[in-house]
């Protein structure tokens, strides 16, 4: 993984939009509306910026490839299930990152040591908690689209739809405190606010729920987990057909 | 002009329309693509003017911008990412590709010229969506207002779109063709299209020291705020003149790198 560090350096640079956003934020009249403070908002968005960095998921176009190019049939063969071969990738390359994204809160605090503070030990245990379970959930869901390859040449692009829900509603681009409370409650309902900013909440030192929120994370792996594996099952039996 | 000019230039029209006609004819294999495509315009643009309403709280202002005004924003940012995914992205992202495979070498050999070529190969038509909900947007945000646009208002408003559509592909091509030297930087393009997604919003809406960074350092200000401060009839000669030296220099700068570039171009096995 170390072979592609400006590929990964580039990879982290992308996930700017938290930073981009708090800009935003920061002087608008919707911050003073929902009663956030200057501090409350960069902490979050910094928070949101983290965990965005250690819990992305590119899954879909990875396996789209090895299926489409046959490299998934030596897979098959090895007495690992595969899906763990992709696991280790994604956790390989987020080791690979923590310089960068190191240097890159560095560079904020020198250009701005009124955006960063220091988490006291247990919200940083608990936010890289969180933030696992994150990566686990989004991995799942991931895992569920990508099966859809087996039977669609053009997944990935179903997989673009499922990101425009994860984008506004799990708090990446506002904090949820500052959405209306109707949508607040339909956000809740869904798994995307467990994807950013509940382990966004905890690392920034927000009074949050830790149980219920952990509650929520395991309560949506455990739908996911079952779906992922029963279409595992089925996809693998299909491209066993394709490829005789 | 003389005859030799319009031979030339009328060579290049008809092998754009023979490049687009057949991109079309592919790509409408995909037909499930137009659904995709079509949902994931509605849902990012009610994404983003939720997102929007948010920034505008209870106030009438988003960086001293109306919400009619910043819609204006909105729907040029929503017309030039469909321009993105329309034609930079299915062209530009495909030189690493080239340079990789060394199918670069068989686009040197096209007596056609070589930036020409790698720039409108392709067409996607997925990107026309977004453009025709950005068109919709400025059109009703326009009409919204009390005073009426003016003729002359439109033209520079035009004109700077097309100044900001020149600058943006000027960018793309720039990082794209950085491959030529560093193959492992083909994501470069990537991080260009996530950053561009500060134009949603009107430049004053961020600190004095990203809007320096958002003018001089990644454009971002001459894509959407200065066309968009043309349309509403509030534009000042200065950042006229200045997107359209701006563009000027980002061609000709496209130009030059590119020359350069070849001229260390070595081949893939050598």
């Amino acid at each position: 993984m170390l072979e592609y560090r400006a590929e990964i350096a580039l990879w982290a640079l992308s996930g700017v939009l938290p930073l981009i956003m708090l800009a935003v934020w920061r002087d608008s009249n919707g911050a003073a509306t929902a009663g956030l403070s200057g501090a409350q908002l960069s902490h979050y968005f910094v928070a949101a910026f983290v965990v965005r960095q250690f819990s992305v998921v590119w899954l879909i176009h990875v396996f789209e490839e090895d299926a489409l190019q046959g490299r998934l049939s030596p897979y098959l063969l090895q007495p690992v299930q595969p899906l763990w071969r992709y696991v280790a990738a994604h956790l390989a390359e987020q080791a690979t990152r923590v310089p960068f994204v190191a240097v890159m809160l560095a560079a904020l605090a020198v250009l701005q040591p009124s955006l960063l503070w220091i988490p006291s030990l247990s919200q940083l245990v608990l936010g890289v908690l969180a933030i696992l379970g994150a990566f686990a959930l989004r991995f799942l869901l991931q895992t569920i689209l990508t099966m859809l390859c087996f039977w669609s040449e053009r997944a990935a692009a179903l997989d673009r739809l499922a990101l425009i829900p994860y984008l506004f509603l799990s708090g990446l681009v506002a904090p949820l405190q500052a959405f209306p409370p109707a949508i607040r409650r339909l956000a809740d309902c869904t798994p995307f606010p467990s994807m950013v900013a509940f382990p966004a909440q905890l690392l920034a030192g927000e009074a949050v729920d830790v149980i219920d929120g952990f509650a929520r994370l395991a309560l949506w792996c455990a739908v996911l987990l079952p779906i992922s594996l029963v279409l595992w099952k089925l996809g693998v039996r299909r491209y066993g057909a394709m490829g005789a | 002009m003389d005859g030799h000019h319009l031979h030339r230039i009328g060579r290049y029209g008809r092998s754009l329309r023979r490049f687009w006609l057949s991109s079309l004819q592919a790509e409408f294999e995909y037909q499930l693509n137009l659904v995709v495509e079509l949902l994931a315009v509605v849902g990012n643009l009610v994404g983003s003017l939720f997102v929007l309403r948010l920034l505008f709280g209870n106030g009438a202002s988003l960086g001293g911008w109306s919400w009619d005004a910043a819609l204006v924003v909105l729907g040029l940012y929503t017309l030039l990412d469909g321009f993105t995914s329309c034609v930079l992205q299915p062209n530009l992202s495909q030189i690493v590709n080239h340079v990789q495979n060394g199918t670069l070498d068989f686009v040197l050999l096209k007596p056609i010229d070589s930036q020409f070529w790698l720039s409108t190969r392709s067409f996607s038509p997925w990107g026309l969506p977004g453009i025709a909900a950005g068109l919709a947007l400025i059109g009703w945000a326009l009409m919204q207002r009390s005073s009426a646009i003016s003729p002359l208002g439109l033209l520079i408003g035009v004109v700077l779109l097309v100044s900001g559509a020149l600058i943006l592909y000027s960018l793309w091509f720039l990082l794209a063709s950085l491959s030529i030297w560093f193959v492992k930087i083909w994501n470069a393009t990537e991080v260009l299209r996530y950053t561009l997604v500060a134009g949603r919003y009107p430049i004053s809406a961020y600190p004095a020291a990203l809007r320096l960074v958002f003018t001089f350092v990644l454009p971002v200000a001459f894509l959407t705020t200065v066309p968009a401060e043309a349309l509403l009839g509030r534009s000042s000669a200065s950042w006229v003149f200045g997107s359209l030296a701006a563009a000027t220099l980002a061609l000709v700068g496209t130009r030059l790198f590119w020359r350069y570039a070849l001229r260390h171009y070595t081949s893939a096995s050598s």
